[in-house]
């Protein structure tokens, strides 16, 4: 049990250690390539003698002069004779001056690693990945794990993003201030698409290292007290924490999903809502709210709903109303028209997702006939609305789903 | 995301391609390696595998006991799955881009020189909106 709580400590204690020393190595170093290989190499040499021969005094000088060492090996190793010569020269002050460790500013290494991993020049996938790797700090197989391909292609994507990072010659540094809000706002779509993988793939209590939705939160934690004053990234952090807190109730045993309104509200996790409220409502008024904010406002009305009649709808809509004017994402307009249909009746929320046909991102998606169906069903149309649920069944790309949207069918098809 | 590349044909399809000259055959097989390296220096190859030849297909259904029963190939059947790719991509676009790619893989001079490629989304395991 000792054993198992010291690793535990070990593990928490490196991962957050990771970005800042890969910061330092990056800094100095300017290879960002090799300097994450270096510092996976550290952390395993960390995770495997720490627990075995104790903790060092400073972790973190630890952590520093072996990645550093493992730099030196991997360029001896990897570079022409001539190629490390030069190298060797240009960074020899730093091997004889061991870096002074506590001076450097690891907090913003950590934001520049984040910033860089989350680079425009990187497609998504891309970008997620290595976030995970280079300052989230998990392993290529966990990561891997994460996203059920080999490992093997993980590491080739991997490889190629920090090639893509290498080849455009970005600098290890802060983003202009005018280009911060732009680059943030992409750091945390990155982790909100973190958090989405992690919670959709969720079935059930288990809980792994490579949880993404933990490891999602655990970042957006970092970035918010990096950037305080980003209502966004507190309106992030919120809406994961108010959508998390469902988790339990969110999916059956055997992995069959349950709509808000028929989970069982007991499974939610009070603290986590509590937390998740108190940081949507001091962020609020803060002015500037975003899209995340709205989201997570929202999430809480749900959440504070302890029965599903009792859930505030028109509070919902006119949030959703303010959530149409800041985005343009179509979904947006979809759950804005249950809203609608829950304060107004069935057939204001028809009349709404005629309007929406007209917008071609939605007319081939299944949710648009999910929605219809389940409208159509409340108006009393079973039939129309059998054949909405099955047109939806068809367009998912979801297998519960699937499975969700036909049960419906057949359910209202068996009570004609 | 995941979508699968499917490469099938005919009886007539297969026989035709066991009788390619061989300087065809060995570009075609060289063709399949290369994509499959690229794929998988690309990042984004899960997984790709041939299957044997068509005539060792068999149909299983179960019998009274729940004892296999096997029959040979249905007569019928127009196509037969050759081989398969699985790859985890952005979007479905990107999905296309790899599908047209494998369908350049060269065939004898004065045939068709593309070669049709089936794709599918591999089913996720829980919608991806969540609110």
């Amino acid at each position: 049990m000792i054993v198992t709580q010291t690793e535990t400590y070990i593990e928490h204690l490196l991962r957050d250690l990771t970005p800042q020393v890969l910061g330092t190595v990056v800094r100095k170093c300017r290879d960002f390539a090799a300097a994450e290989d270096a510092m996976q190499e550290a952390s395993l040499a960390a995770a495997t003698q720490w627990p075995r021969e104790g903790l060092p005094d400073n972790p973190r000088a630890w952590l520093t002069q072996v990645a550093f060492r493992r730099m030196t090996d991997h360029i001896r190793r990897e570079s022409s004779r001539r190629r490390y010569e030069t190298a060797v020269t240009e960074m020899r002050s730093e091997w004889e001056e061991p870096p002074d460790v506590e001076s450097l500013e690891h907090e913003d290494d950590t934001l520049v690693l984040l910033f860089m991993c989350c680079h425009p020049a990187l497609t998504t996938s891309s970008a997620i990945a290595l976030t995970l790797r280079a300052v989230g700090g998990l392993t290529t197989a966990e990561i891997a794990h994460a996203f059920l391909v080999p490992e093997s292609t993980m590491a080739q994507r991997i490889s190629r993003a920090k090639q893509t990072i290498q080849n455009s010659g970005i600098r290890f540094q802060l983003p202009t201030s005018d280009e911060q809000s732009q680059r943030l706002s992409t750091v945390l779509y990155v982790l909100y698409l973190i958090f989405n993988e992690g919670y959709t793939a969720s079935a059930g209590a288990e809980l792994r290292r490579s949880d993404l939705s933990q490891e999602a939160i655990r970042l957006t934690r970092i970035v918010r007290r990096l950037q305080p004053n980003s209502t966004e990234a507190a309106g992030l952090l919120a809406l994961m924490l108010l959508t998390d807190a469902r988790r339990l109730a969110r999916t059956s045993r055997d992995g069959d999903l349950i709509p808000l309104d028929h989970q069982d509200r007991s499974l939610w996790d009070q603290k986590q809502i509590a937390e998740g409220v108190a940081l949507i409502s001091e962020t609020l008024p803060k002015g500037s709210v975003g899209p995340y904010q709205l989201q997570a406002a929202i999430a809480a009305i749900h959440d504070e709903a302890s029965r599903a009649e009792d859930t505030d709808w028109p509070q919902i809509l006119a949030l959703y109303e303010l959530l149409k004017r800041v985005s343009d994402n179509p979904m947006v307009k979809l759950n804005h028209a249950i809203a609608a249909a829950m304060v107004h009746g069935a057939r204001k929320g028809l009349e709404l997702l005629d309007a929406l046909e007209s917008d071609g991102r939605l007319a081939q998606h299944h949710r648009l006939h999910a929605v219809r169906a389940h409208l159509l069903e409340l108006e009393g149309d079973a039939k129309s609305a059998v054949r909405h649920y099955r047109i939806a069944a068809a367009k998912t790309a979801s297998l519960p789903e699937r499975n969700y949207l036909l049960t419906q069918a057949a359910r209202l098809s068996g009570e004609e | 995301m995941k979508y699968m590349l499917l490469m099938s044909t005919t009886k007539e399809g297969f026989e035709w391609y066991a009788k390619w000259p061989k300087e065809d055959l060995q570009k075609n097989i060289a063709f399949m390696r290369e994509i499959n390296k690229q794929l998988k220096d690309e990042g984004v190859l899960v997984q790709t595998e041939g299957l044997s030849w068509f005539d060792q297909a068999v149909m299983v259904h179960a019998g009274k006991n729940g004892e296999p029963i096997t029959d040979g190939v249905f007569p019928e059947a127009k196509e037969f799955l050759a081989g398969f790719w699985i790859i985890d991509v952005e979007n479905a676009e990107e999905a296309y881009k790899v599908a047209a790619r494998v369908s350049l893989a060269p065939a004898p001079v004065g045939t068709p020189t593309t070669m049709p490629v089936e794709v599918r989304q591999v089913m996720g395991r829980a919608p991806e909106e969540f609110q």
